[in-house]
C-alpha cells in the first residue's frame, strides 16, 4: 500500500493501480475518456492530465497522464495545479471543435460522459471559428443507432468491440481528422454484445435505437434494480420505465456476476413487457369459446370455487421463488411440480448436486481468472451469452502472466496486448457445431452429444494413464494449467453431458484443488425452482386426472407437449403473455411481468438475487404471488413469502437476507425510483384528469414510485439507478464502489445459497439415445420472452438444417435445398464443422416439433428457393441518412 | 449615542418619506376598465412556434419539462422518417403553471415562448390543460429567422450532413491523403 | 337615569369599537394603499367601504375548522380571551366629561392588567394548536409581551407621580389644569407608544405572527370567525392603545370649545390610529433578538432614567 501525496493530501493507494484509479477511488474527480475500468488505459485522449513532481524539492512538476502513471511510495502529484486544469480544459476544447450542436436531439443528452467532463473542466465557448468536420452515418441494425459527427475519437468503441468482445465488424477507418468508427459496409452488427457500445461510448455516437423509438431522458425514467430474465446467469440490470412502458435496460454493476457489461438479449429483450401480446386483464372462457373480460375479483372468486378437491399446480422456472412457493402452498406440496420436463429436472438435479459439492464453482467474474478452459457441449454465446465475454477475458491470462513476468502493469492495455500478440490461454471446445468462441479456441472438436460424453470419459481416463490421443492432449492441457475450468450446461438437453463434466471436474480436482466447474442452467430461476421441488412430475400428476390445474407463467404446450392438458376440465393459467397454453385455458389471470413485480431468482451459481418492481402495473395486472395469495386467502406480501420459503426449505435460508425487506428505510425515507429531477409530474396524466392522482403506494418493497426519497445512499440491492452529482452517465458507478472495479460500498449483493462441503461421489451415466437432430439455441429466438421484444424479434433467424457434406450426401440434399418435417421447412446449409451424422436446426418459435423427430423423417422439398442468408433475418440493411 | 440618534433620525425620515406619498398619484392601472401596456417579453400564455420554413421548432429535448419548477410540462419525443425529432404530444397544465419563463430560457430552439396574453381563465380546471394543437402557433413568435437544424449536425429532410451552418462537407473516409 | 346612561355608554362603546374595528379593516388597507402608491380596496361600494361588510360576511361564512390534533377547549377559548380582555380595557376609558363606563381609582392599573391578560390568548392559542409554527409564535409573543409590559407600566409611573392618582379621569383633569403630559413626560410617551405597538403585536413588532418565518404564527391553525376574533382583538388593541395615549398624554377630551369634547377625543384617537398604520407602512420588522435586546438594553434604561428624573423633580421642585 504505497502512500502518495495529491495536492499535499496523503492517500493510501492500492498496489498495482494506476494513478487515475487511485484518484477516482478516493473521490477525487479527474476527467477521462479513453480509460475504462474493465478495459484499462491506453493514454489516447490526454484528458486525465495531472502534474507529477520528481521529488519533494520539485515545485514546477510536469504534466503526466494519470491513467498511464503507476503509483509509487511517496510520489507527489497535483490535480488542482493551474497548468493541469488549463491543460484539461484545452483538451476538451479541442475535442469539442467538431462536436455538433446536437445535444437537444441526442439520445445521450442528460447522461453524457462528454457533457459531464466538459462541465467538470469548465469549458464553455467554442473559440475556433473554422468549419466542423462531418461524417455520414451507417445503418448498424435494429438495435444500435450511429451518429458519427459526435465522435471524439477516444477509440473506446473499437477497443471494446474488437479487443474485449471479440467482434470483427466494427473498426476504425480513415486517417487524421477523418477517422471513422463503423463497419466496412452498412449492416447489422454481428457481435452479441454490441449493446454495450451504448454505455461504452462516452458520447452519443452509438445510441440505443430501441430506446429512441420511445425516448425519455435519463432523469425522467423511473428505474429499479432488476435481475435479467433472459438466461440463467442472473445479470444485474436497471430496468427503466416511463408512461407505463419499459423504455430501456442498463447494466447494473455487480463485481461478481456481470461486471460492467450485458449481452444484447438481456439489454434489449426486456422490451417484451411492452408486447401487444400482454394479457391486460382477467378473462373467463364462455360457452362460445371466447374470453369474456371480467374483473380480477370476479375471476378470483370463480377460481376459488374450483379449488375444491385435488388441484394440481404447475410452477415455472421463469417465475419467481415467491410465486412458485405461493402456488406450492396453495395446492399442497404433493400436488405441485416445478413445470420442467423430466430431462430438465434431471439436468438441474445434477447442477444442484455440483453446487452442493465441494467442487469449486466460480462466479462469472472469477471465470476470467482461470487459465485453461474446457467447454463441454455448451453453446455459451447463445445459451448463457454474458459468460462468453468472461471466457474471452480468461484466454488473455497468458498475456497477463507475460506482462506480470515482464513487470508491466495489468491496466497497461496496449502494452499487454502488444506483448501477448496472438498468445492465448488454452480453450478447448467440444461441441456438435461451430461455436462463436472458435476464434479464440486453441482446440475444437465437433462431436455428436453422445460422442462428447465418451470423449470426456476418455479425458478422465487419460488424466491418469499415459496413452497418446486427442483426449490425452486435452487432459494434459488441463493438468498443466494452474487453474483449469470445466464449463458445461443444459443447451444440448443432455443430462449425461452435465454428469460427465462434473465427473471430469471431480477427477481434475483430485489432482489440482483449484479446478473449477461452471454449469449453465436453462432459465432465470431453473435452479431456484429445482431447489423448491425437483421431484414433482407433471406427467404423473396430470395422469391422475384432475379437475382443476393451475399453471403459473409456463407455456406447457410448448415445453411439455400439448397433449398433456387435453384431459383437464378447468385450466387456470396465470401468465403475463399470450401463448398456446393461455389461449386454451378456461380462466386466465393477468400476471405482472418481471418489471412490475418483486421476485427472488436463483442463478446458475446458486446466488439468490432480488429483482424489484420498476413500475406499478396498469389495471388488473397483479404479481403472480399476490394472485395466488388472494386465492389462498393469506394475503402475504413478497417478504411474507420470502419468510415462508426460508421456513419451508432449509437450503433457501438466504432468500430473506439477499435484500432488505419492505420495512427498510434510510433516515425514515424510502428509496425513490425516480430521479430528483423527474419532470412532468403535474402534466403527465393531466389529459385524463387535471386532478393529480396520488402516487401509487408500494407495499412490497422499501422503494417508492415517486421522486421523493433517497438514492445515493441506497444499498446496491435497492439502488434504482447510478447517479452522482456531476456524474450523470453510468460512469458514476465508481462513486458507489469500494474502489474502482471493486465491490459496492454496501457489499456484494445476492446471497450464495450453497456452501459446498459434500464430497461428490461421481455420477452414474444414464442410457441416452443418440440424438442426431440437434436443436441449436439462438441468442435471439430461443427465449420465450425476449422473442416478443419488438426489435429482437426481427433478428430471429429463419429455419435451417445445418449438416456436414457427408450427411447431406446421405440425405441426398445439397446446399440451399429445402428440407421439410411436417410443415416446418428448413434451408439446408452444408457446413463441414457440424459433427458427422448430425443435423442442426435452430430452436426458434415454430421448430419445437423437431425435438421429437428422427433424421429419417426429413423430406427434401422440391423446387425450393432459399433465402440469401437464412442465419440472418431479411432486414433492410440501409440507413435513411447514409 | 451618535448611532442611536442616527437610528432614530433614520426612522423619522422613513416615516416622513412614506407620509409624503399621501400626495402622490397611485401607479395602479384599473384593469379591466383600462388595459395596461404589456411588453412583448411579458410572461403570459405559453406558445410553441415554428421555424422560418413553417416546421415545428420543438425537437422534444425535454429541457423545458425538466426545468419547470412545478413540473407542469409533459411531452414525448418521436421522429419523422428523416430523423427529425418532434413531440408526439406536448402538454402544459396551465392550472399549475406559474409563468416563470424558465422553459423559454431553457429552450435551445426558441420553440417555447411566453406571450403577453394572460387572460386565460376557465370555469373548469380541465380546460386549463393545453395540448400541442392548442399551443402550436403558425408563426415564429418573438425570435425570427432561427432554425435549430440549420446549426445542428443531425441530418433531416432537405438538409444533409455538412449543409448546416459552419460545417464542412462530409469526409471521404476512404481517402488516405495526408 | 344614571344607570340607564351607563348602559348607553356600554353599548355605545361596544358598537363603536366593533364598528370601528370593522371599518379599520378597510381603512387600514386603503391608507396603506395610498402610502404605497396603490389604490387599495375600491371595488365594493363607494371607495370600497363595503369591503368591511364583505369581510365580516366572509369571516362568518368560512368553514370554522378545528384541527383534530388540537386541544379543543383551549383552542376555542383562546380567541375569545383576547376580545374579552381588550373590551374590558375600554371600561376605564373616559371619552368626555362624565361619559365613561367606570371611573376606577385604579383605572390605569386596570388597563395594564387587561392588556396583560391578552398574552394568555396568544399563548394558549399557540399552545392549543399543537403546531410547531403556532407554538413558536406563542412563545415569542409571551416573551415579547411580558418584556414590553415592564416598560409600559413603568413609562406611565411618571404620569402617576405627577398626578398623584391612578384614575384616568384624574389624569385628564390634571392636564386640564396644567399642560398635556406629552411635554413633561415625552420619554414616557415615546416608550408607551413603542410598548403599546408591541403589546398589540402590530407591525413592526408582529413577531409572533411573522409570516415570512412562521407561516402565520400563533393563529396558523385558526380559520373562520375564530381567526376573525384574533383579528378583531388586534384592532381593538390598536384602538385601545390610541385611546390610552390620547387620554394619558394628549389631554383626553380637552380641546378648543368650538367642538364638543367627545369629538376632540375621537379626532385625537383617530390621528394615532393613522400614525400606527403609518408605522406599518413605513417600518420593517426587526429580527426577534433585535426586538428583545432593544427592549431590555435600550427601553428599560430609558424608562428608568425618566422615572428617576420625574421622581427627583416631584421631590425637590
Amino acid at each position: 500500500m504505497p502512500t502518495i501525496f495529491v495536492d499535499d493530501r496523503a492517500i493510501e493507494a492500492k498496489t498495482g493501480d494506476n494513478l487515475l484509479e487511485v484518484l477516482l477511488s478516493n473521490g477525487i474527480d479527474v476527467p477521462y475518456f479513453c480509460w475504462h475500468p474493465a478495459m484499462g488505459s491506453v493514454g489516447a485522449c490526454r484528458q486525465c492530465a495531472v502534474v507529477g513532481y520528481a521529488n519533494p524539492d520539485d515545485t514546477r512538476g510536469r504534466i503526466i497522464m494519470s491513467c498511464m502513471t503507476p503509483v509509487t511510495e511517496g510520489a507527489r502529484f497535483s490535480v488542482e495545479a493551474e497548468n493541469a486544469t488549463s491543460f484539461r480544459n484545452s483538451v476538451v476544447e479541442n475535442l469539442m471543435l467538431n462536436h455538433p450542436h446536437d445535444c437537444p436531439v441526442c439520445e445521450e443528452g442528460g447522461e453524457c460522459h462528454l457533457q459531464d467532463m466538459t462541465v467538470m473542466v469548465g469549458h464553455s465557448d467554442r473559440r475556433y471559428k473554422g468549419l466542423k468536420t462531418t461524417f455520414r452515418n451507417q445503418y448498424l441494425g435494429p438495435l444500435i443507432g450511429h451518429e458519427m459527427n459526435r465522435c471524439i475519437t477516444c477509440y473506446r468503441c473499437v477497443r471494446y468491440y474488437q479487443d474485449y468482445a471479440g467482434g470483427d465488424d466494427l473498426a476504425a477507418f480513415g486517417s487524421r481528422d477523418r477517422v471513422f468508427f463503423g463497419r466496412a459496409e452498412p449492416g447489422v452488427l454481428d457481435n452479441e454484445f454490441s449493446g454495450n457500445l451504448v454505455e461504452v461510448c462516452p458520447t452519443g455516437v452509438f445510441t440505443d435505437k430501441t430506446l429512441s423509438k420511445h425516448y425519455s431522458r435519463k432523469w425522467d425514467l423511473q428505474s429499479a434494480p432488476t435481475v435479467c430474465q433472459a438466461c440463467s446467469l442472473g445479470c444485474n440490470t436497471y430496468t427503466s420505465e416511463r408512461y407505463g412502458e419499459v423504455r430501456r435496460v442498463h447494466n447494473r454493476y455487480h463485481n461478481e456476476v456481470n461486471g460492467y457489461f450485458l449481452c444484447d438479449r438481456g439489454r434489449f429483450g426486456a422490451q417484451h413487457v411492452n408486447s401487444p401480446k400482454r394479457i391486460p386483464g382477467a378473462g373467463i372462457r364462455n360457452a362460445g369459446g371466447l374470453y369474456e373480460p371480467v374483473s380480477i375479483a370476479d375471476a378470483l372468486d370463480k377460481v376459488k370455487g374450483l379449488l375444491t378437491g385435488k388441484v394440481i399446480g404447475i410452477g415455472s422456472p421463469r417465475a419467481s421463488l415467491e410465486s412458485n412457493e405461493a402456488l406450492r402452498q396453495l395446492v399442497g406440496a404433493d400436488n405441485y411440480c416445478n413445470g420442467m420436463t423430466s430431462t430438465e429436472r434431471e439436468m438441474h438435479g445434477v447442477i444442484l448436486e455440483v453446487l452442493a459439492s465441494n467442487l469449486s464453482v466460480p462466479t462469472m467474474m472469477e471465470v476470467e481468472t482461470f487459465d485453461a478452459i474446457l467447454v463441454v457441449g455448451e453453446d455459451v454465446t447463445n445459451h448463457a451469452p454474458r459468460l462468453a465475454l468472461s471466457i474471452r477475458q480468461a484466454v488473455r491470462n497468458i498475456g497477463q502472466q507475460l506482462a506480470a513476468d515482464t513487470g508491466i502493469s495489468q491496466w497497461h492495455d496496449a502494452a499487454v496486448r502488444e506483448l501477448e500478440q496472438d498468445e492465448k490461454s488454452p480453450l478447448v471446445i467440444l461441441s456438435p457445431m461451430t461455436d462463436r468462441l472458435d476464434d479464440i479456441a486453441s482446440d475444437t472438436h465437433r462431436l455428436a452429444p453422445n460422442d462428447i460424453v465418451s470423449m470426456v470419459e476418455q479425458i478422465i481416463e487419460a488424466i491418469d494413464e499415459d496413452k497418446p490421443s486427442d483426449a490425452k492432449d486435452i487432459a494434459s492441457t488441463l493438468l498443466a494449467a494452474k487453474r483449469p475450468l470445466i464449463i458445461s450446461g443444459t443447451s444440448l438437453s443432455s443430462p449425461n453431458i452435465l454428469k460427465v463434466s462434473a465427473n471430469l471436474a471431480a477427477a481434475l480436482a483430485r489432482k489440482n484443488p483449484s479446478t473449477g466447474i461452471f454449469l449453465c442452467a436453462s432459465e432465470v430461476n431453473s435452479v431456484g425452482v429445482a431447489m423448491i421441488d425437483n421431484t414433482g412430475n407433471a406427467e404423473e400428476l396430470l395422469g391422475n386426472r384432475s379437475e382443476t390445474v393451475i399453471v403459473l407463467e409456463n407455456d406447457i404446450d410448448t415445453r411439455l407437449g400439448s397433449a398433456l392438458l387435453d384431459e383437464v376440465r378447468n385450466l387456470v393459467v396465470i401468465d403475463a403473455m399470450d401463448n398456446p397454453t393461455t389461449s386454451r385455458s378456461s380462466i386466465v389471470l393477468p400476471a405482472a411481468s418481471f418489471a412490475e413485480a418483486e421476485g427472488t431468482f436463483v442463478n446458475n451459481e446458486g446466488r439468490a438475487q432480488r429483482s424489484m418492481a420498476t413500475f406499478n402495473p396498469a389495471g388488473d395486472i397483479t404479481p403472480g404471488y399476490q394472485l395466488l395469495s388472494a386465492l389462498g386467502g393469506d394475503h402475504l406480501s413478497a417478504s411474507g413469502w420470502q419468510q415462508k420459503l426460508t421456513a419451508e426449505h432449509a437450503s433457501l435460508a438466504g432468500v430473506v437476507t439477499c435484500a432488505p425487506d419492505e420495512q427498510f428505510r434510510i433516515e425514515g425515507s424510502r428509496i425513490a425510483r425516480m430521479t430528483h429531477r423527474a419532470s412532468g409530474r403535474t402534466a403527465m396524466l393531466a389529459d385524463v384528469s387535471v386532478h393529480e392522482p396520488q402516487q401509487p403506494l408500494d407495499t412490497e418493497s422499501p422503494l417508492a414510485f415517486t421522486m421523493e426519497g433517497n438514492q445515493t445512499r441506497a444499498p446496491a440491492s435497492l439502488r434504482p439507478y447510478t447517479w452522482s452529482p456531476g456524474w450523470n452517465s453510468n460512469q458514476s458507478i465508481h462513486k458507489f464502489q469500494d474502489e474502482v472495479g471493486g465491490p459496492d460500498k454496501s457489499g456484494t449483493t445476492g446471497t450464495r445459497l450453497f456452501t459446498g462441503s459434500t464430497e461428490l461421489t461421481g455420477f452414474e451415466l444414464s442410457e441416452e439415445a443418440s440424438a442426431n437432430l440437434i436443436g441449436q439455441v439462438h441468442i435471439f429466438g430461443s427465449d420465450e420472452l425476449s422473442n416478443e421484444a419488438a426489435e429482437l424479434s426481427t433478428l430471429i433467424p429463419q429455419p435451417y438444417a445445418r449438416m456436414s457434406s457427408a450427411t447431406a450426401a446421405s440425405l441426398e440434399v445439397s446446399h440451399h435445398d429445402g428440407l421439410a418435417f411436417g410443415d416446418i421447412i428448413m434451408t439446408v446449409l452444408v457446413d463441414d464443422e457440424v459433427a458427422e451424422r448430425c443435423v442442426v436446426y435452430p430452436m426458434i418459435p415454430g421448430t419445437e416439433a423437431l425435438g421429437s423427430a428422427q433424421l429419417s423423417e426429413l423430406q427434401k422439398v422440391a423446387g425450393y428457393t432459399s433465402p440469401s442468408d437464412p442465419l440472418r433475418p431479411s432486414l433492410i440493411t440501409t440507413d435513411r441518412t447514409s | 449615542m451618535d448611532m442611536i440618534l442616527k437610528a432614530i433620525w433614520s426612522q423619522l425620515v422613513t416615516l416622513f418619506e412614506v407620509l409624503r406619498h399621501t400626495f402622490t398619484k397611485a401607479d395602479t392601472v384599473e384593469y379591466p376598465e383600462e388595459m395596461p401596456y404589456l411588453a412583448p417579453r411579458y410572461r403570459g400564455r405559453i406558445v410553441l412556434t415554428r421555424d422560418p420554413d413553417g416546421e415545428e421548432r420543438c425537437v422534444a429535448c425535454n429541457l423545458c419539462a425538466v426545468v419547470c419548477p412545478v413540473d407542469c410540462i409533459a411531452l414525448q419525443k418521436t421522429e419523422d422518417d428523416h430523423g427529425r425529432w418532434y413531440p408526439e404530444f406536448f402538454r402544459i397544465n396551465f392550472s399549475r403553471c406559474i409563468m416563470c419563463g424558465m422553459c423559454e430560457e431553457a429552450c435551445p430552439t426558441y420553440a417555447i415562448q411566453l406571450t403577453p396574453d394572460f387572460e386565460m381563465c376557465e370555469y373548469d380546471r380541465q380546460n386549463m390543460v393545453y395540448e400541442k394543437e392548442h399551443l402550436l402557433i403558425s408563426g415564429q413568435g418573438k425570435y425570427h429567422g432561427y432554425s435549430f437544424y440549420n446549426v445542428s449536425g443531425k441530418s433531416i429532410e432537405d438538409k444533409d450532413k455538412g449543409e448546416a451552418r459552419n460545417e464542412a462537407p462530409p469526409v471521404d473516409v476512404r481517402s488516405l491523403l495526408p | 337615569m344614571e344607570e340607564l346612561f351607563i348602559y348607553v355608554v356600554i353599548f355605545g362603546t361596544l358598537f363603536g369599537v366593533f364598528g370601528g374595528a370593522a371599518i379599520l379593516v378597510w381603512f387600514e388597507r386603503r391608507l396603506l394603499g395610498i402610502w404605497q402608491d396603490r389604490l387599495g380596496p375600491n371595488r365594493v361600494g363607494p371607495f370600497g367601504i363595503g369591503l368591511a361588510l364583505a369581510d365580516i360576511i366572509k369571516l362568518f361564512a368560512k368553514e370554522d375548522w378545528i384541527p383534530p390534533f388540537a386541544d379543543r377547549f383551549v383552542f376555542v377559548f383562546a380567541p375569545t380571551a383576547i376580545v374579552m380582555a381588550m373590551l374590558l380595557g375600554f371600561a376605564v376609558v373616559p371619552y368626555a366629561p362624565g361619559i365613561h363606563i367606570a371611573n376606577l381609582n385604579i383605572g390605569l392599573l386596570f388597563f395594564l392588567g387587561m392588556t396583560s391578560l391578552a398574552v394568555y390568548s396568544v399563548l394558549l392559542g399557540g399552545l392549543a394548536s399543537n403546531n410547531k409554527y403556532a407554538l413558536l409564535g406563542g412563545l415569542r409573543s409571551a416573551a415579547q409581551m411580558v418584556s414590553y409590559e415592564v416598560f409600559m407600566g413603568l413609562s406611565l409611573m411618571g404620569v402617576v407621580m405627577l398626578t398623584g392618582s391612578f384614575s384616568l379621569v384624574d389624569i385628564v383633569h390634571w392636564q386640564a389644569d396644567n399642560y398635556w403630559f406629552v411635554i413633561p413626560q415625552f420619554i414616557g410617551f415615546v416608550v408607551f407608544v413603542i410598548a403599546g405597538i408591541a403589546e398589540s403585536h402590530r407591525l413592526p413588532f408582529d413577531l409572533p405572527e411573522a409570516e415570512h418565518e412562521l407561516v402565520a404564527g400563533f393563529h396558523t391553525e385558526y380559520s373562520g370567525m375564530k381567526f376573525g376574533m384574533f383579528m378583531v382583538g388586534e384592532y381593538l388593541g390598536l384602538i385601545l392603545i390610541s385611546c390610552m395615549i390620547v387620554t394619558i398624554f394628549f389631554g383626553g377630551w380637552l380641546g378648543p370649545a368650538f367642538l364638543p369634547p367627545f369629538i376632540w377625543f375621537f379626532i385625537k384617537s383617530f390621528a394615532f390610529i393613522c400614525f400606527f398604520i403609518l408605522l406599518r407602512a413605513a417600518i420593517p420588522r426587526p429580527r426577534y433578538d433585535q426586538l428583545m435586546s432593544f427592549g431590555w438594553k435600550f427601553m428599560l434604561p430609558l424608562t428608568l432614567i425618566n422615572l428617576l428624573a420625574t421622581g427627583a423633580i416631584v421631590l425637590w421642585i
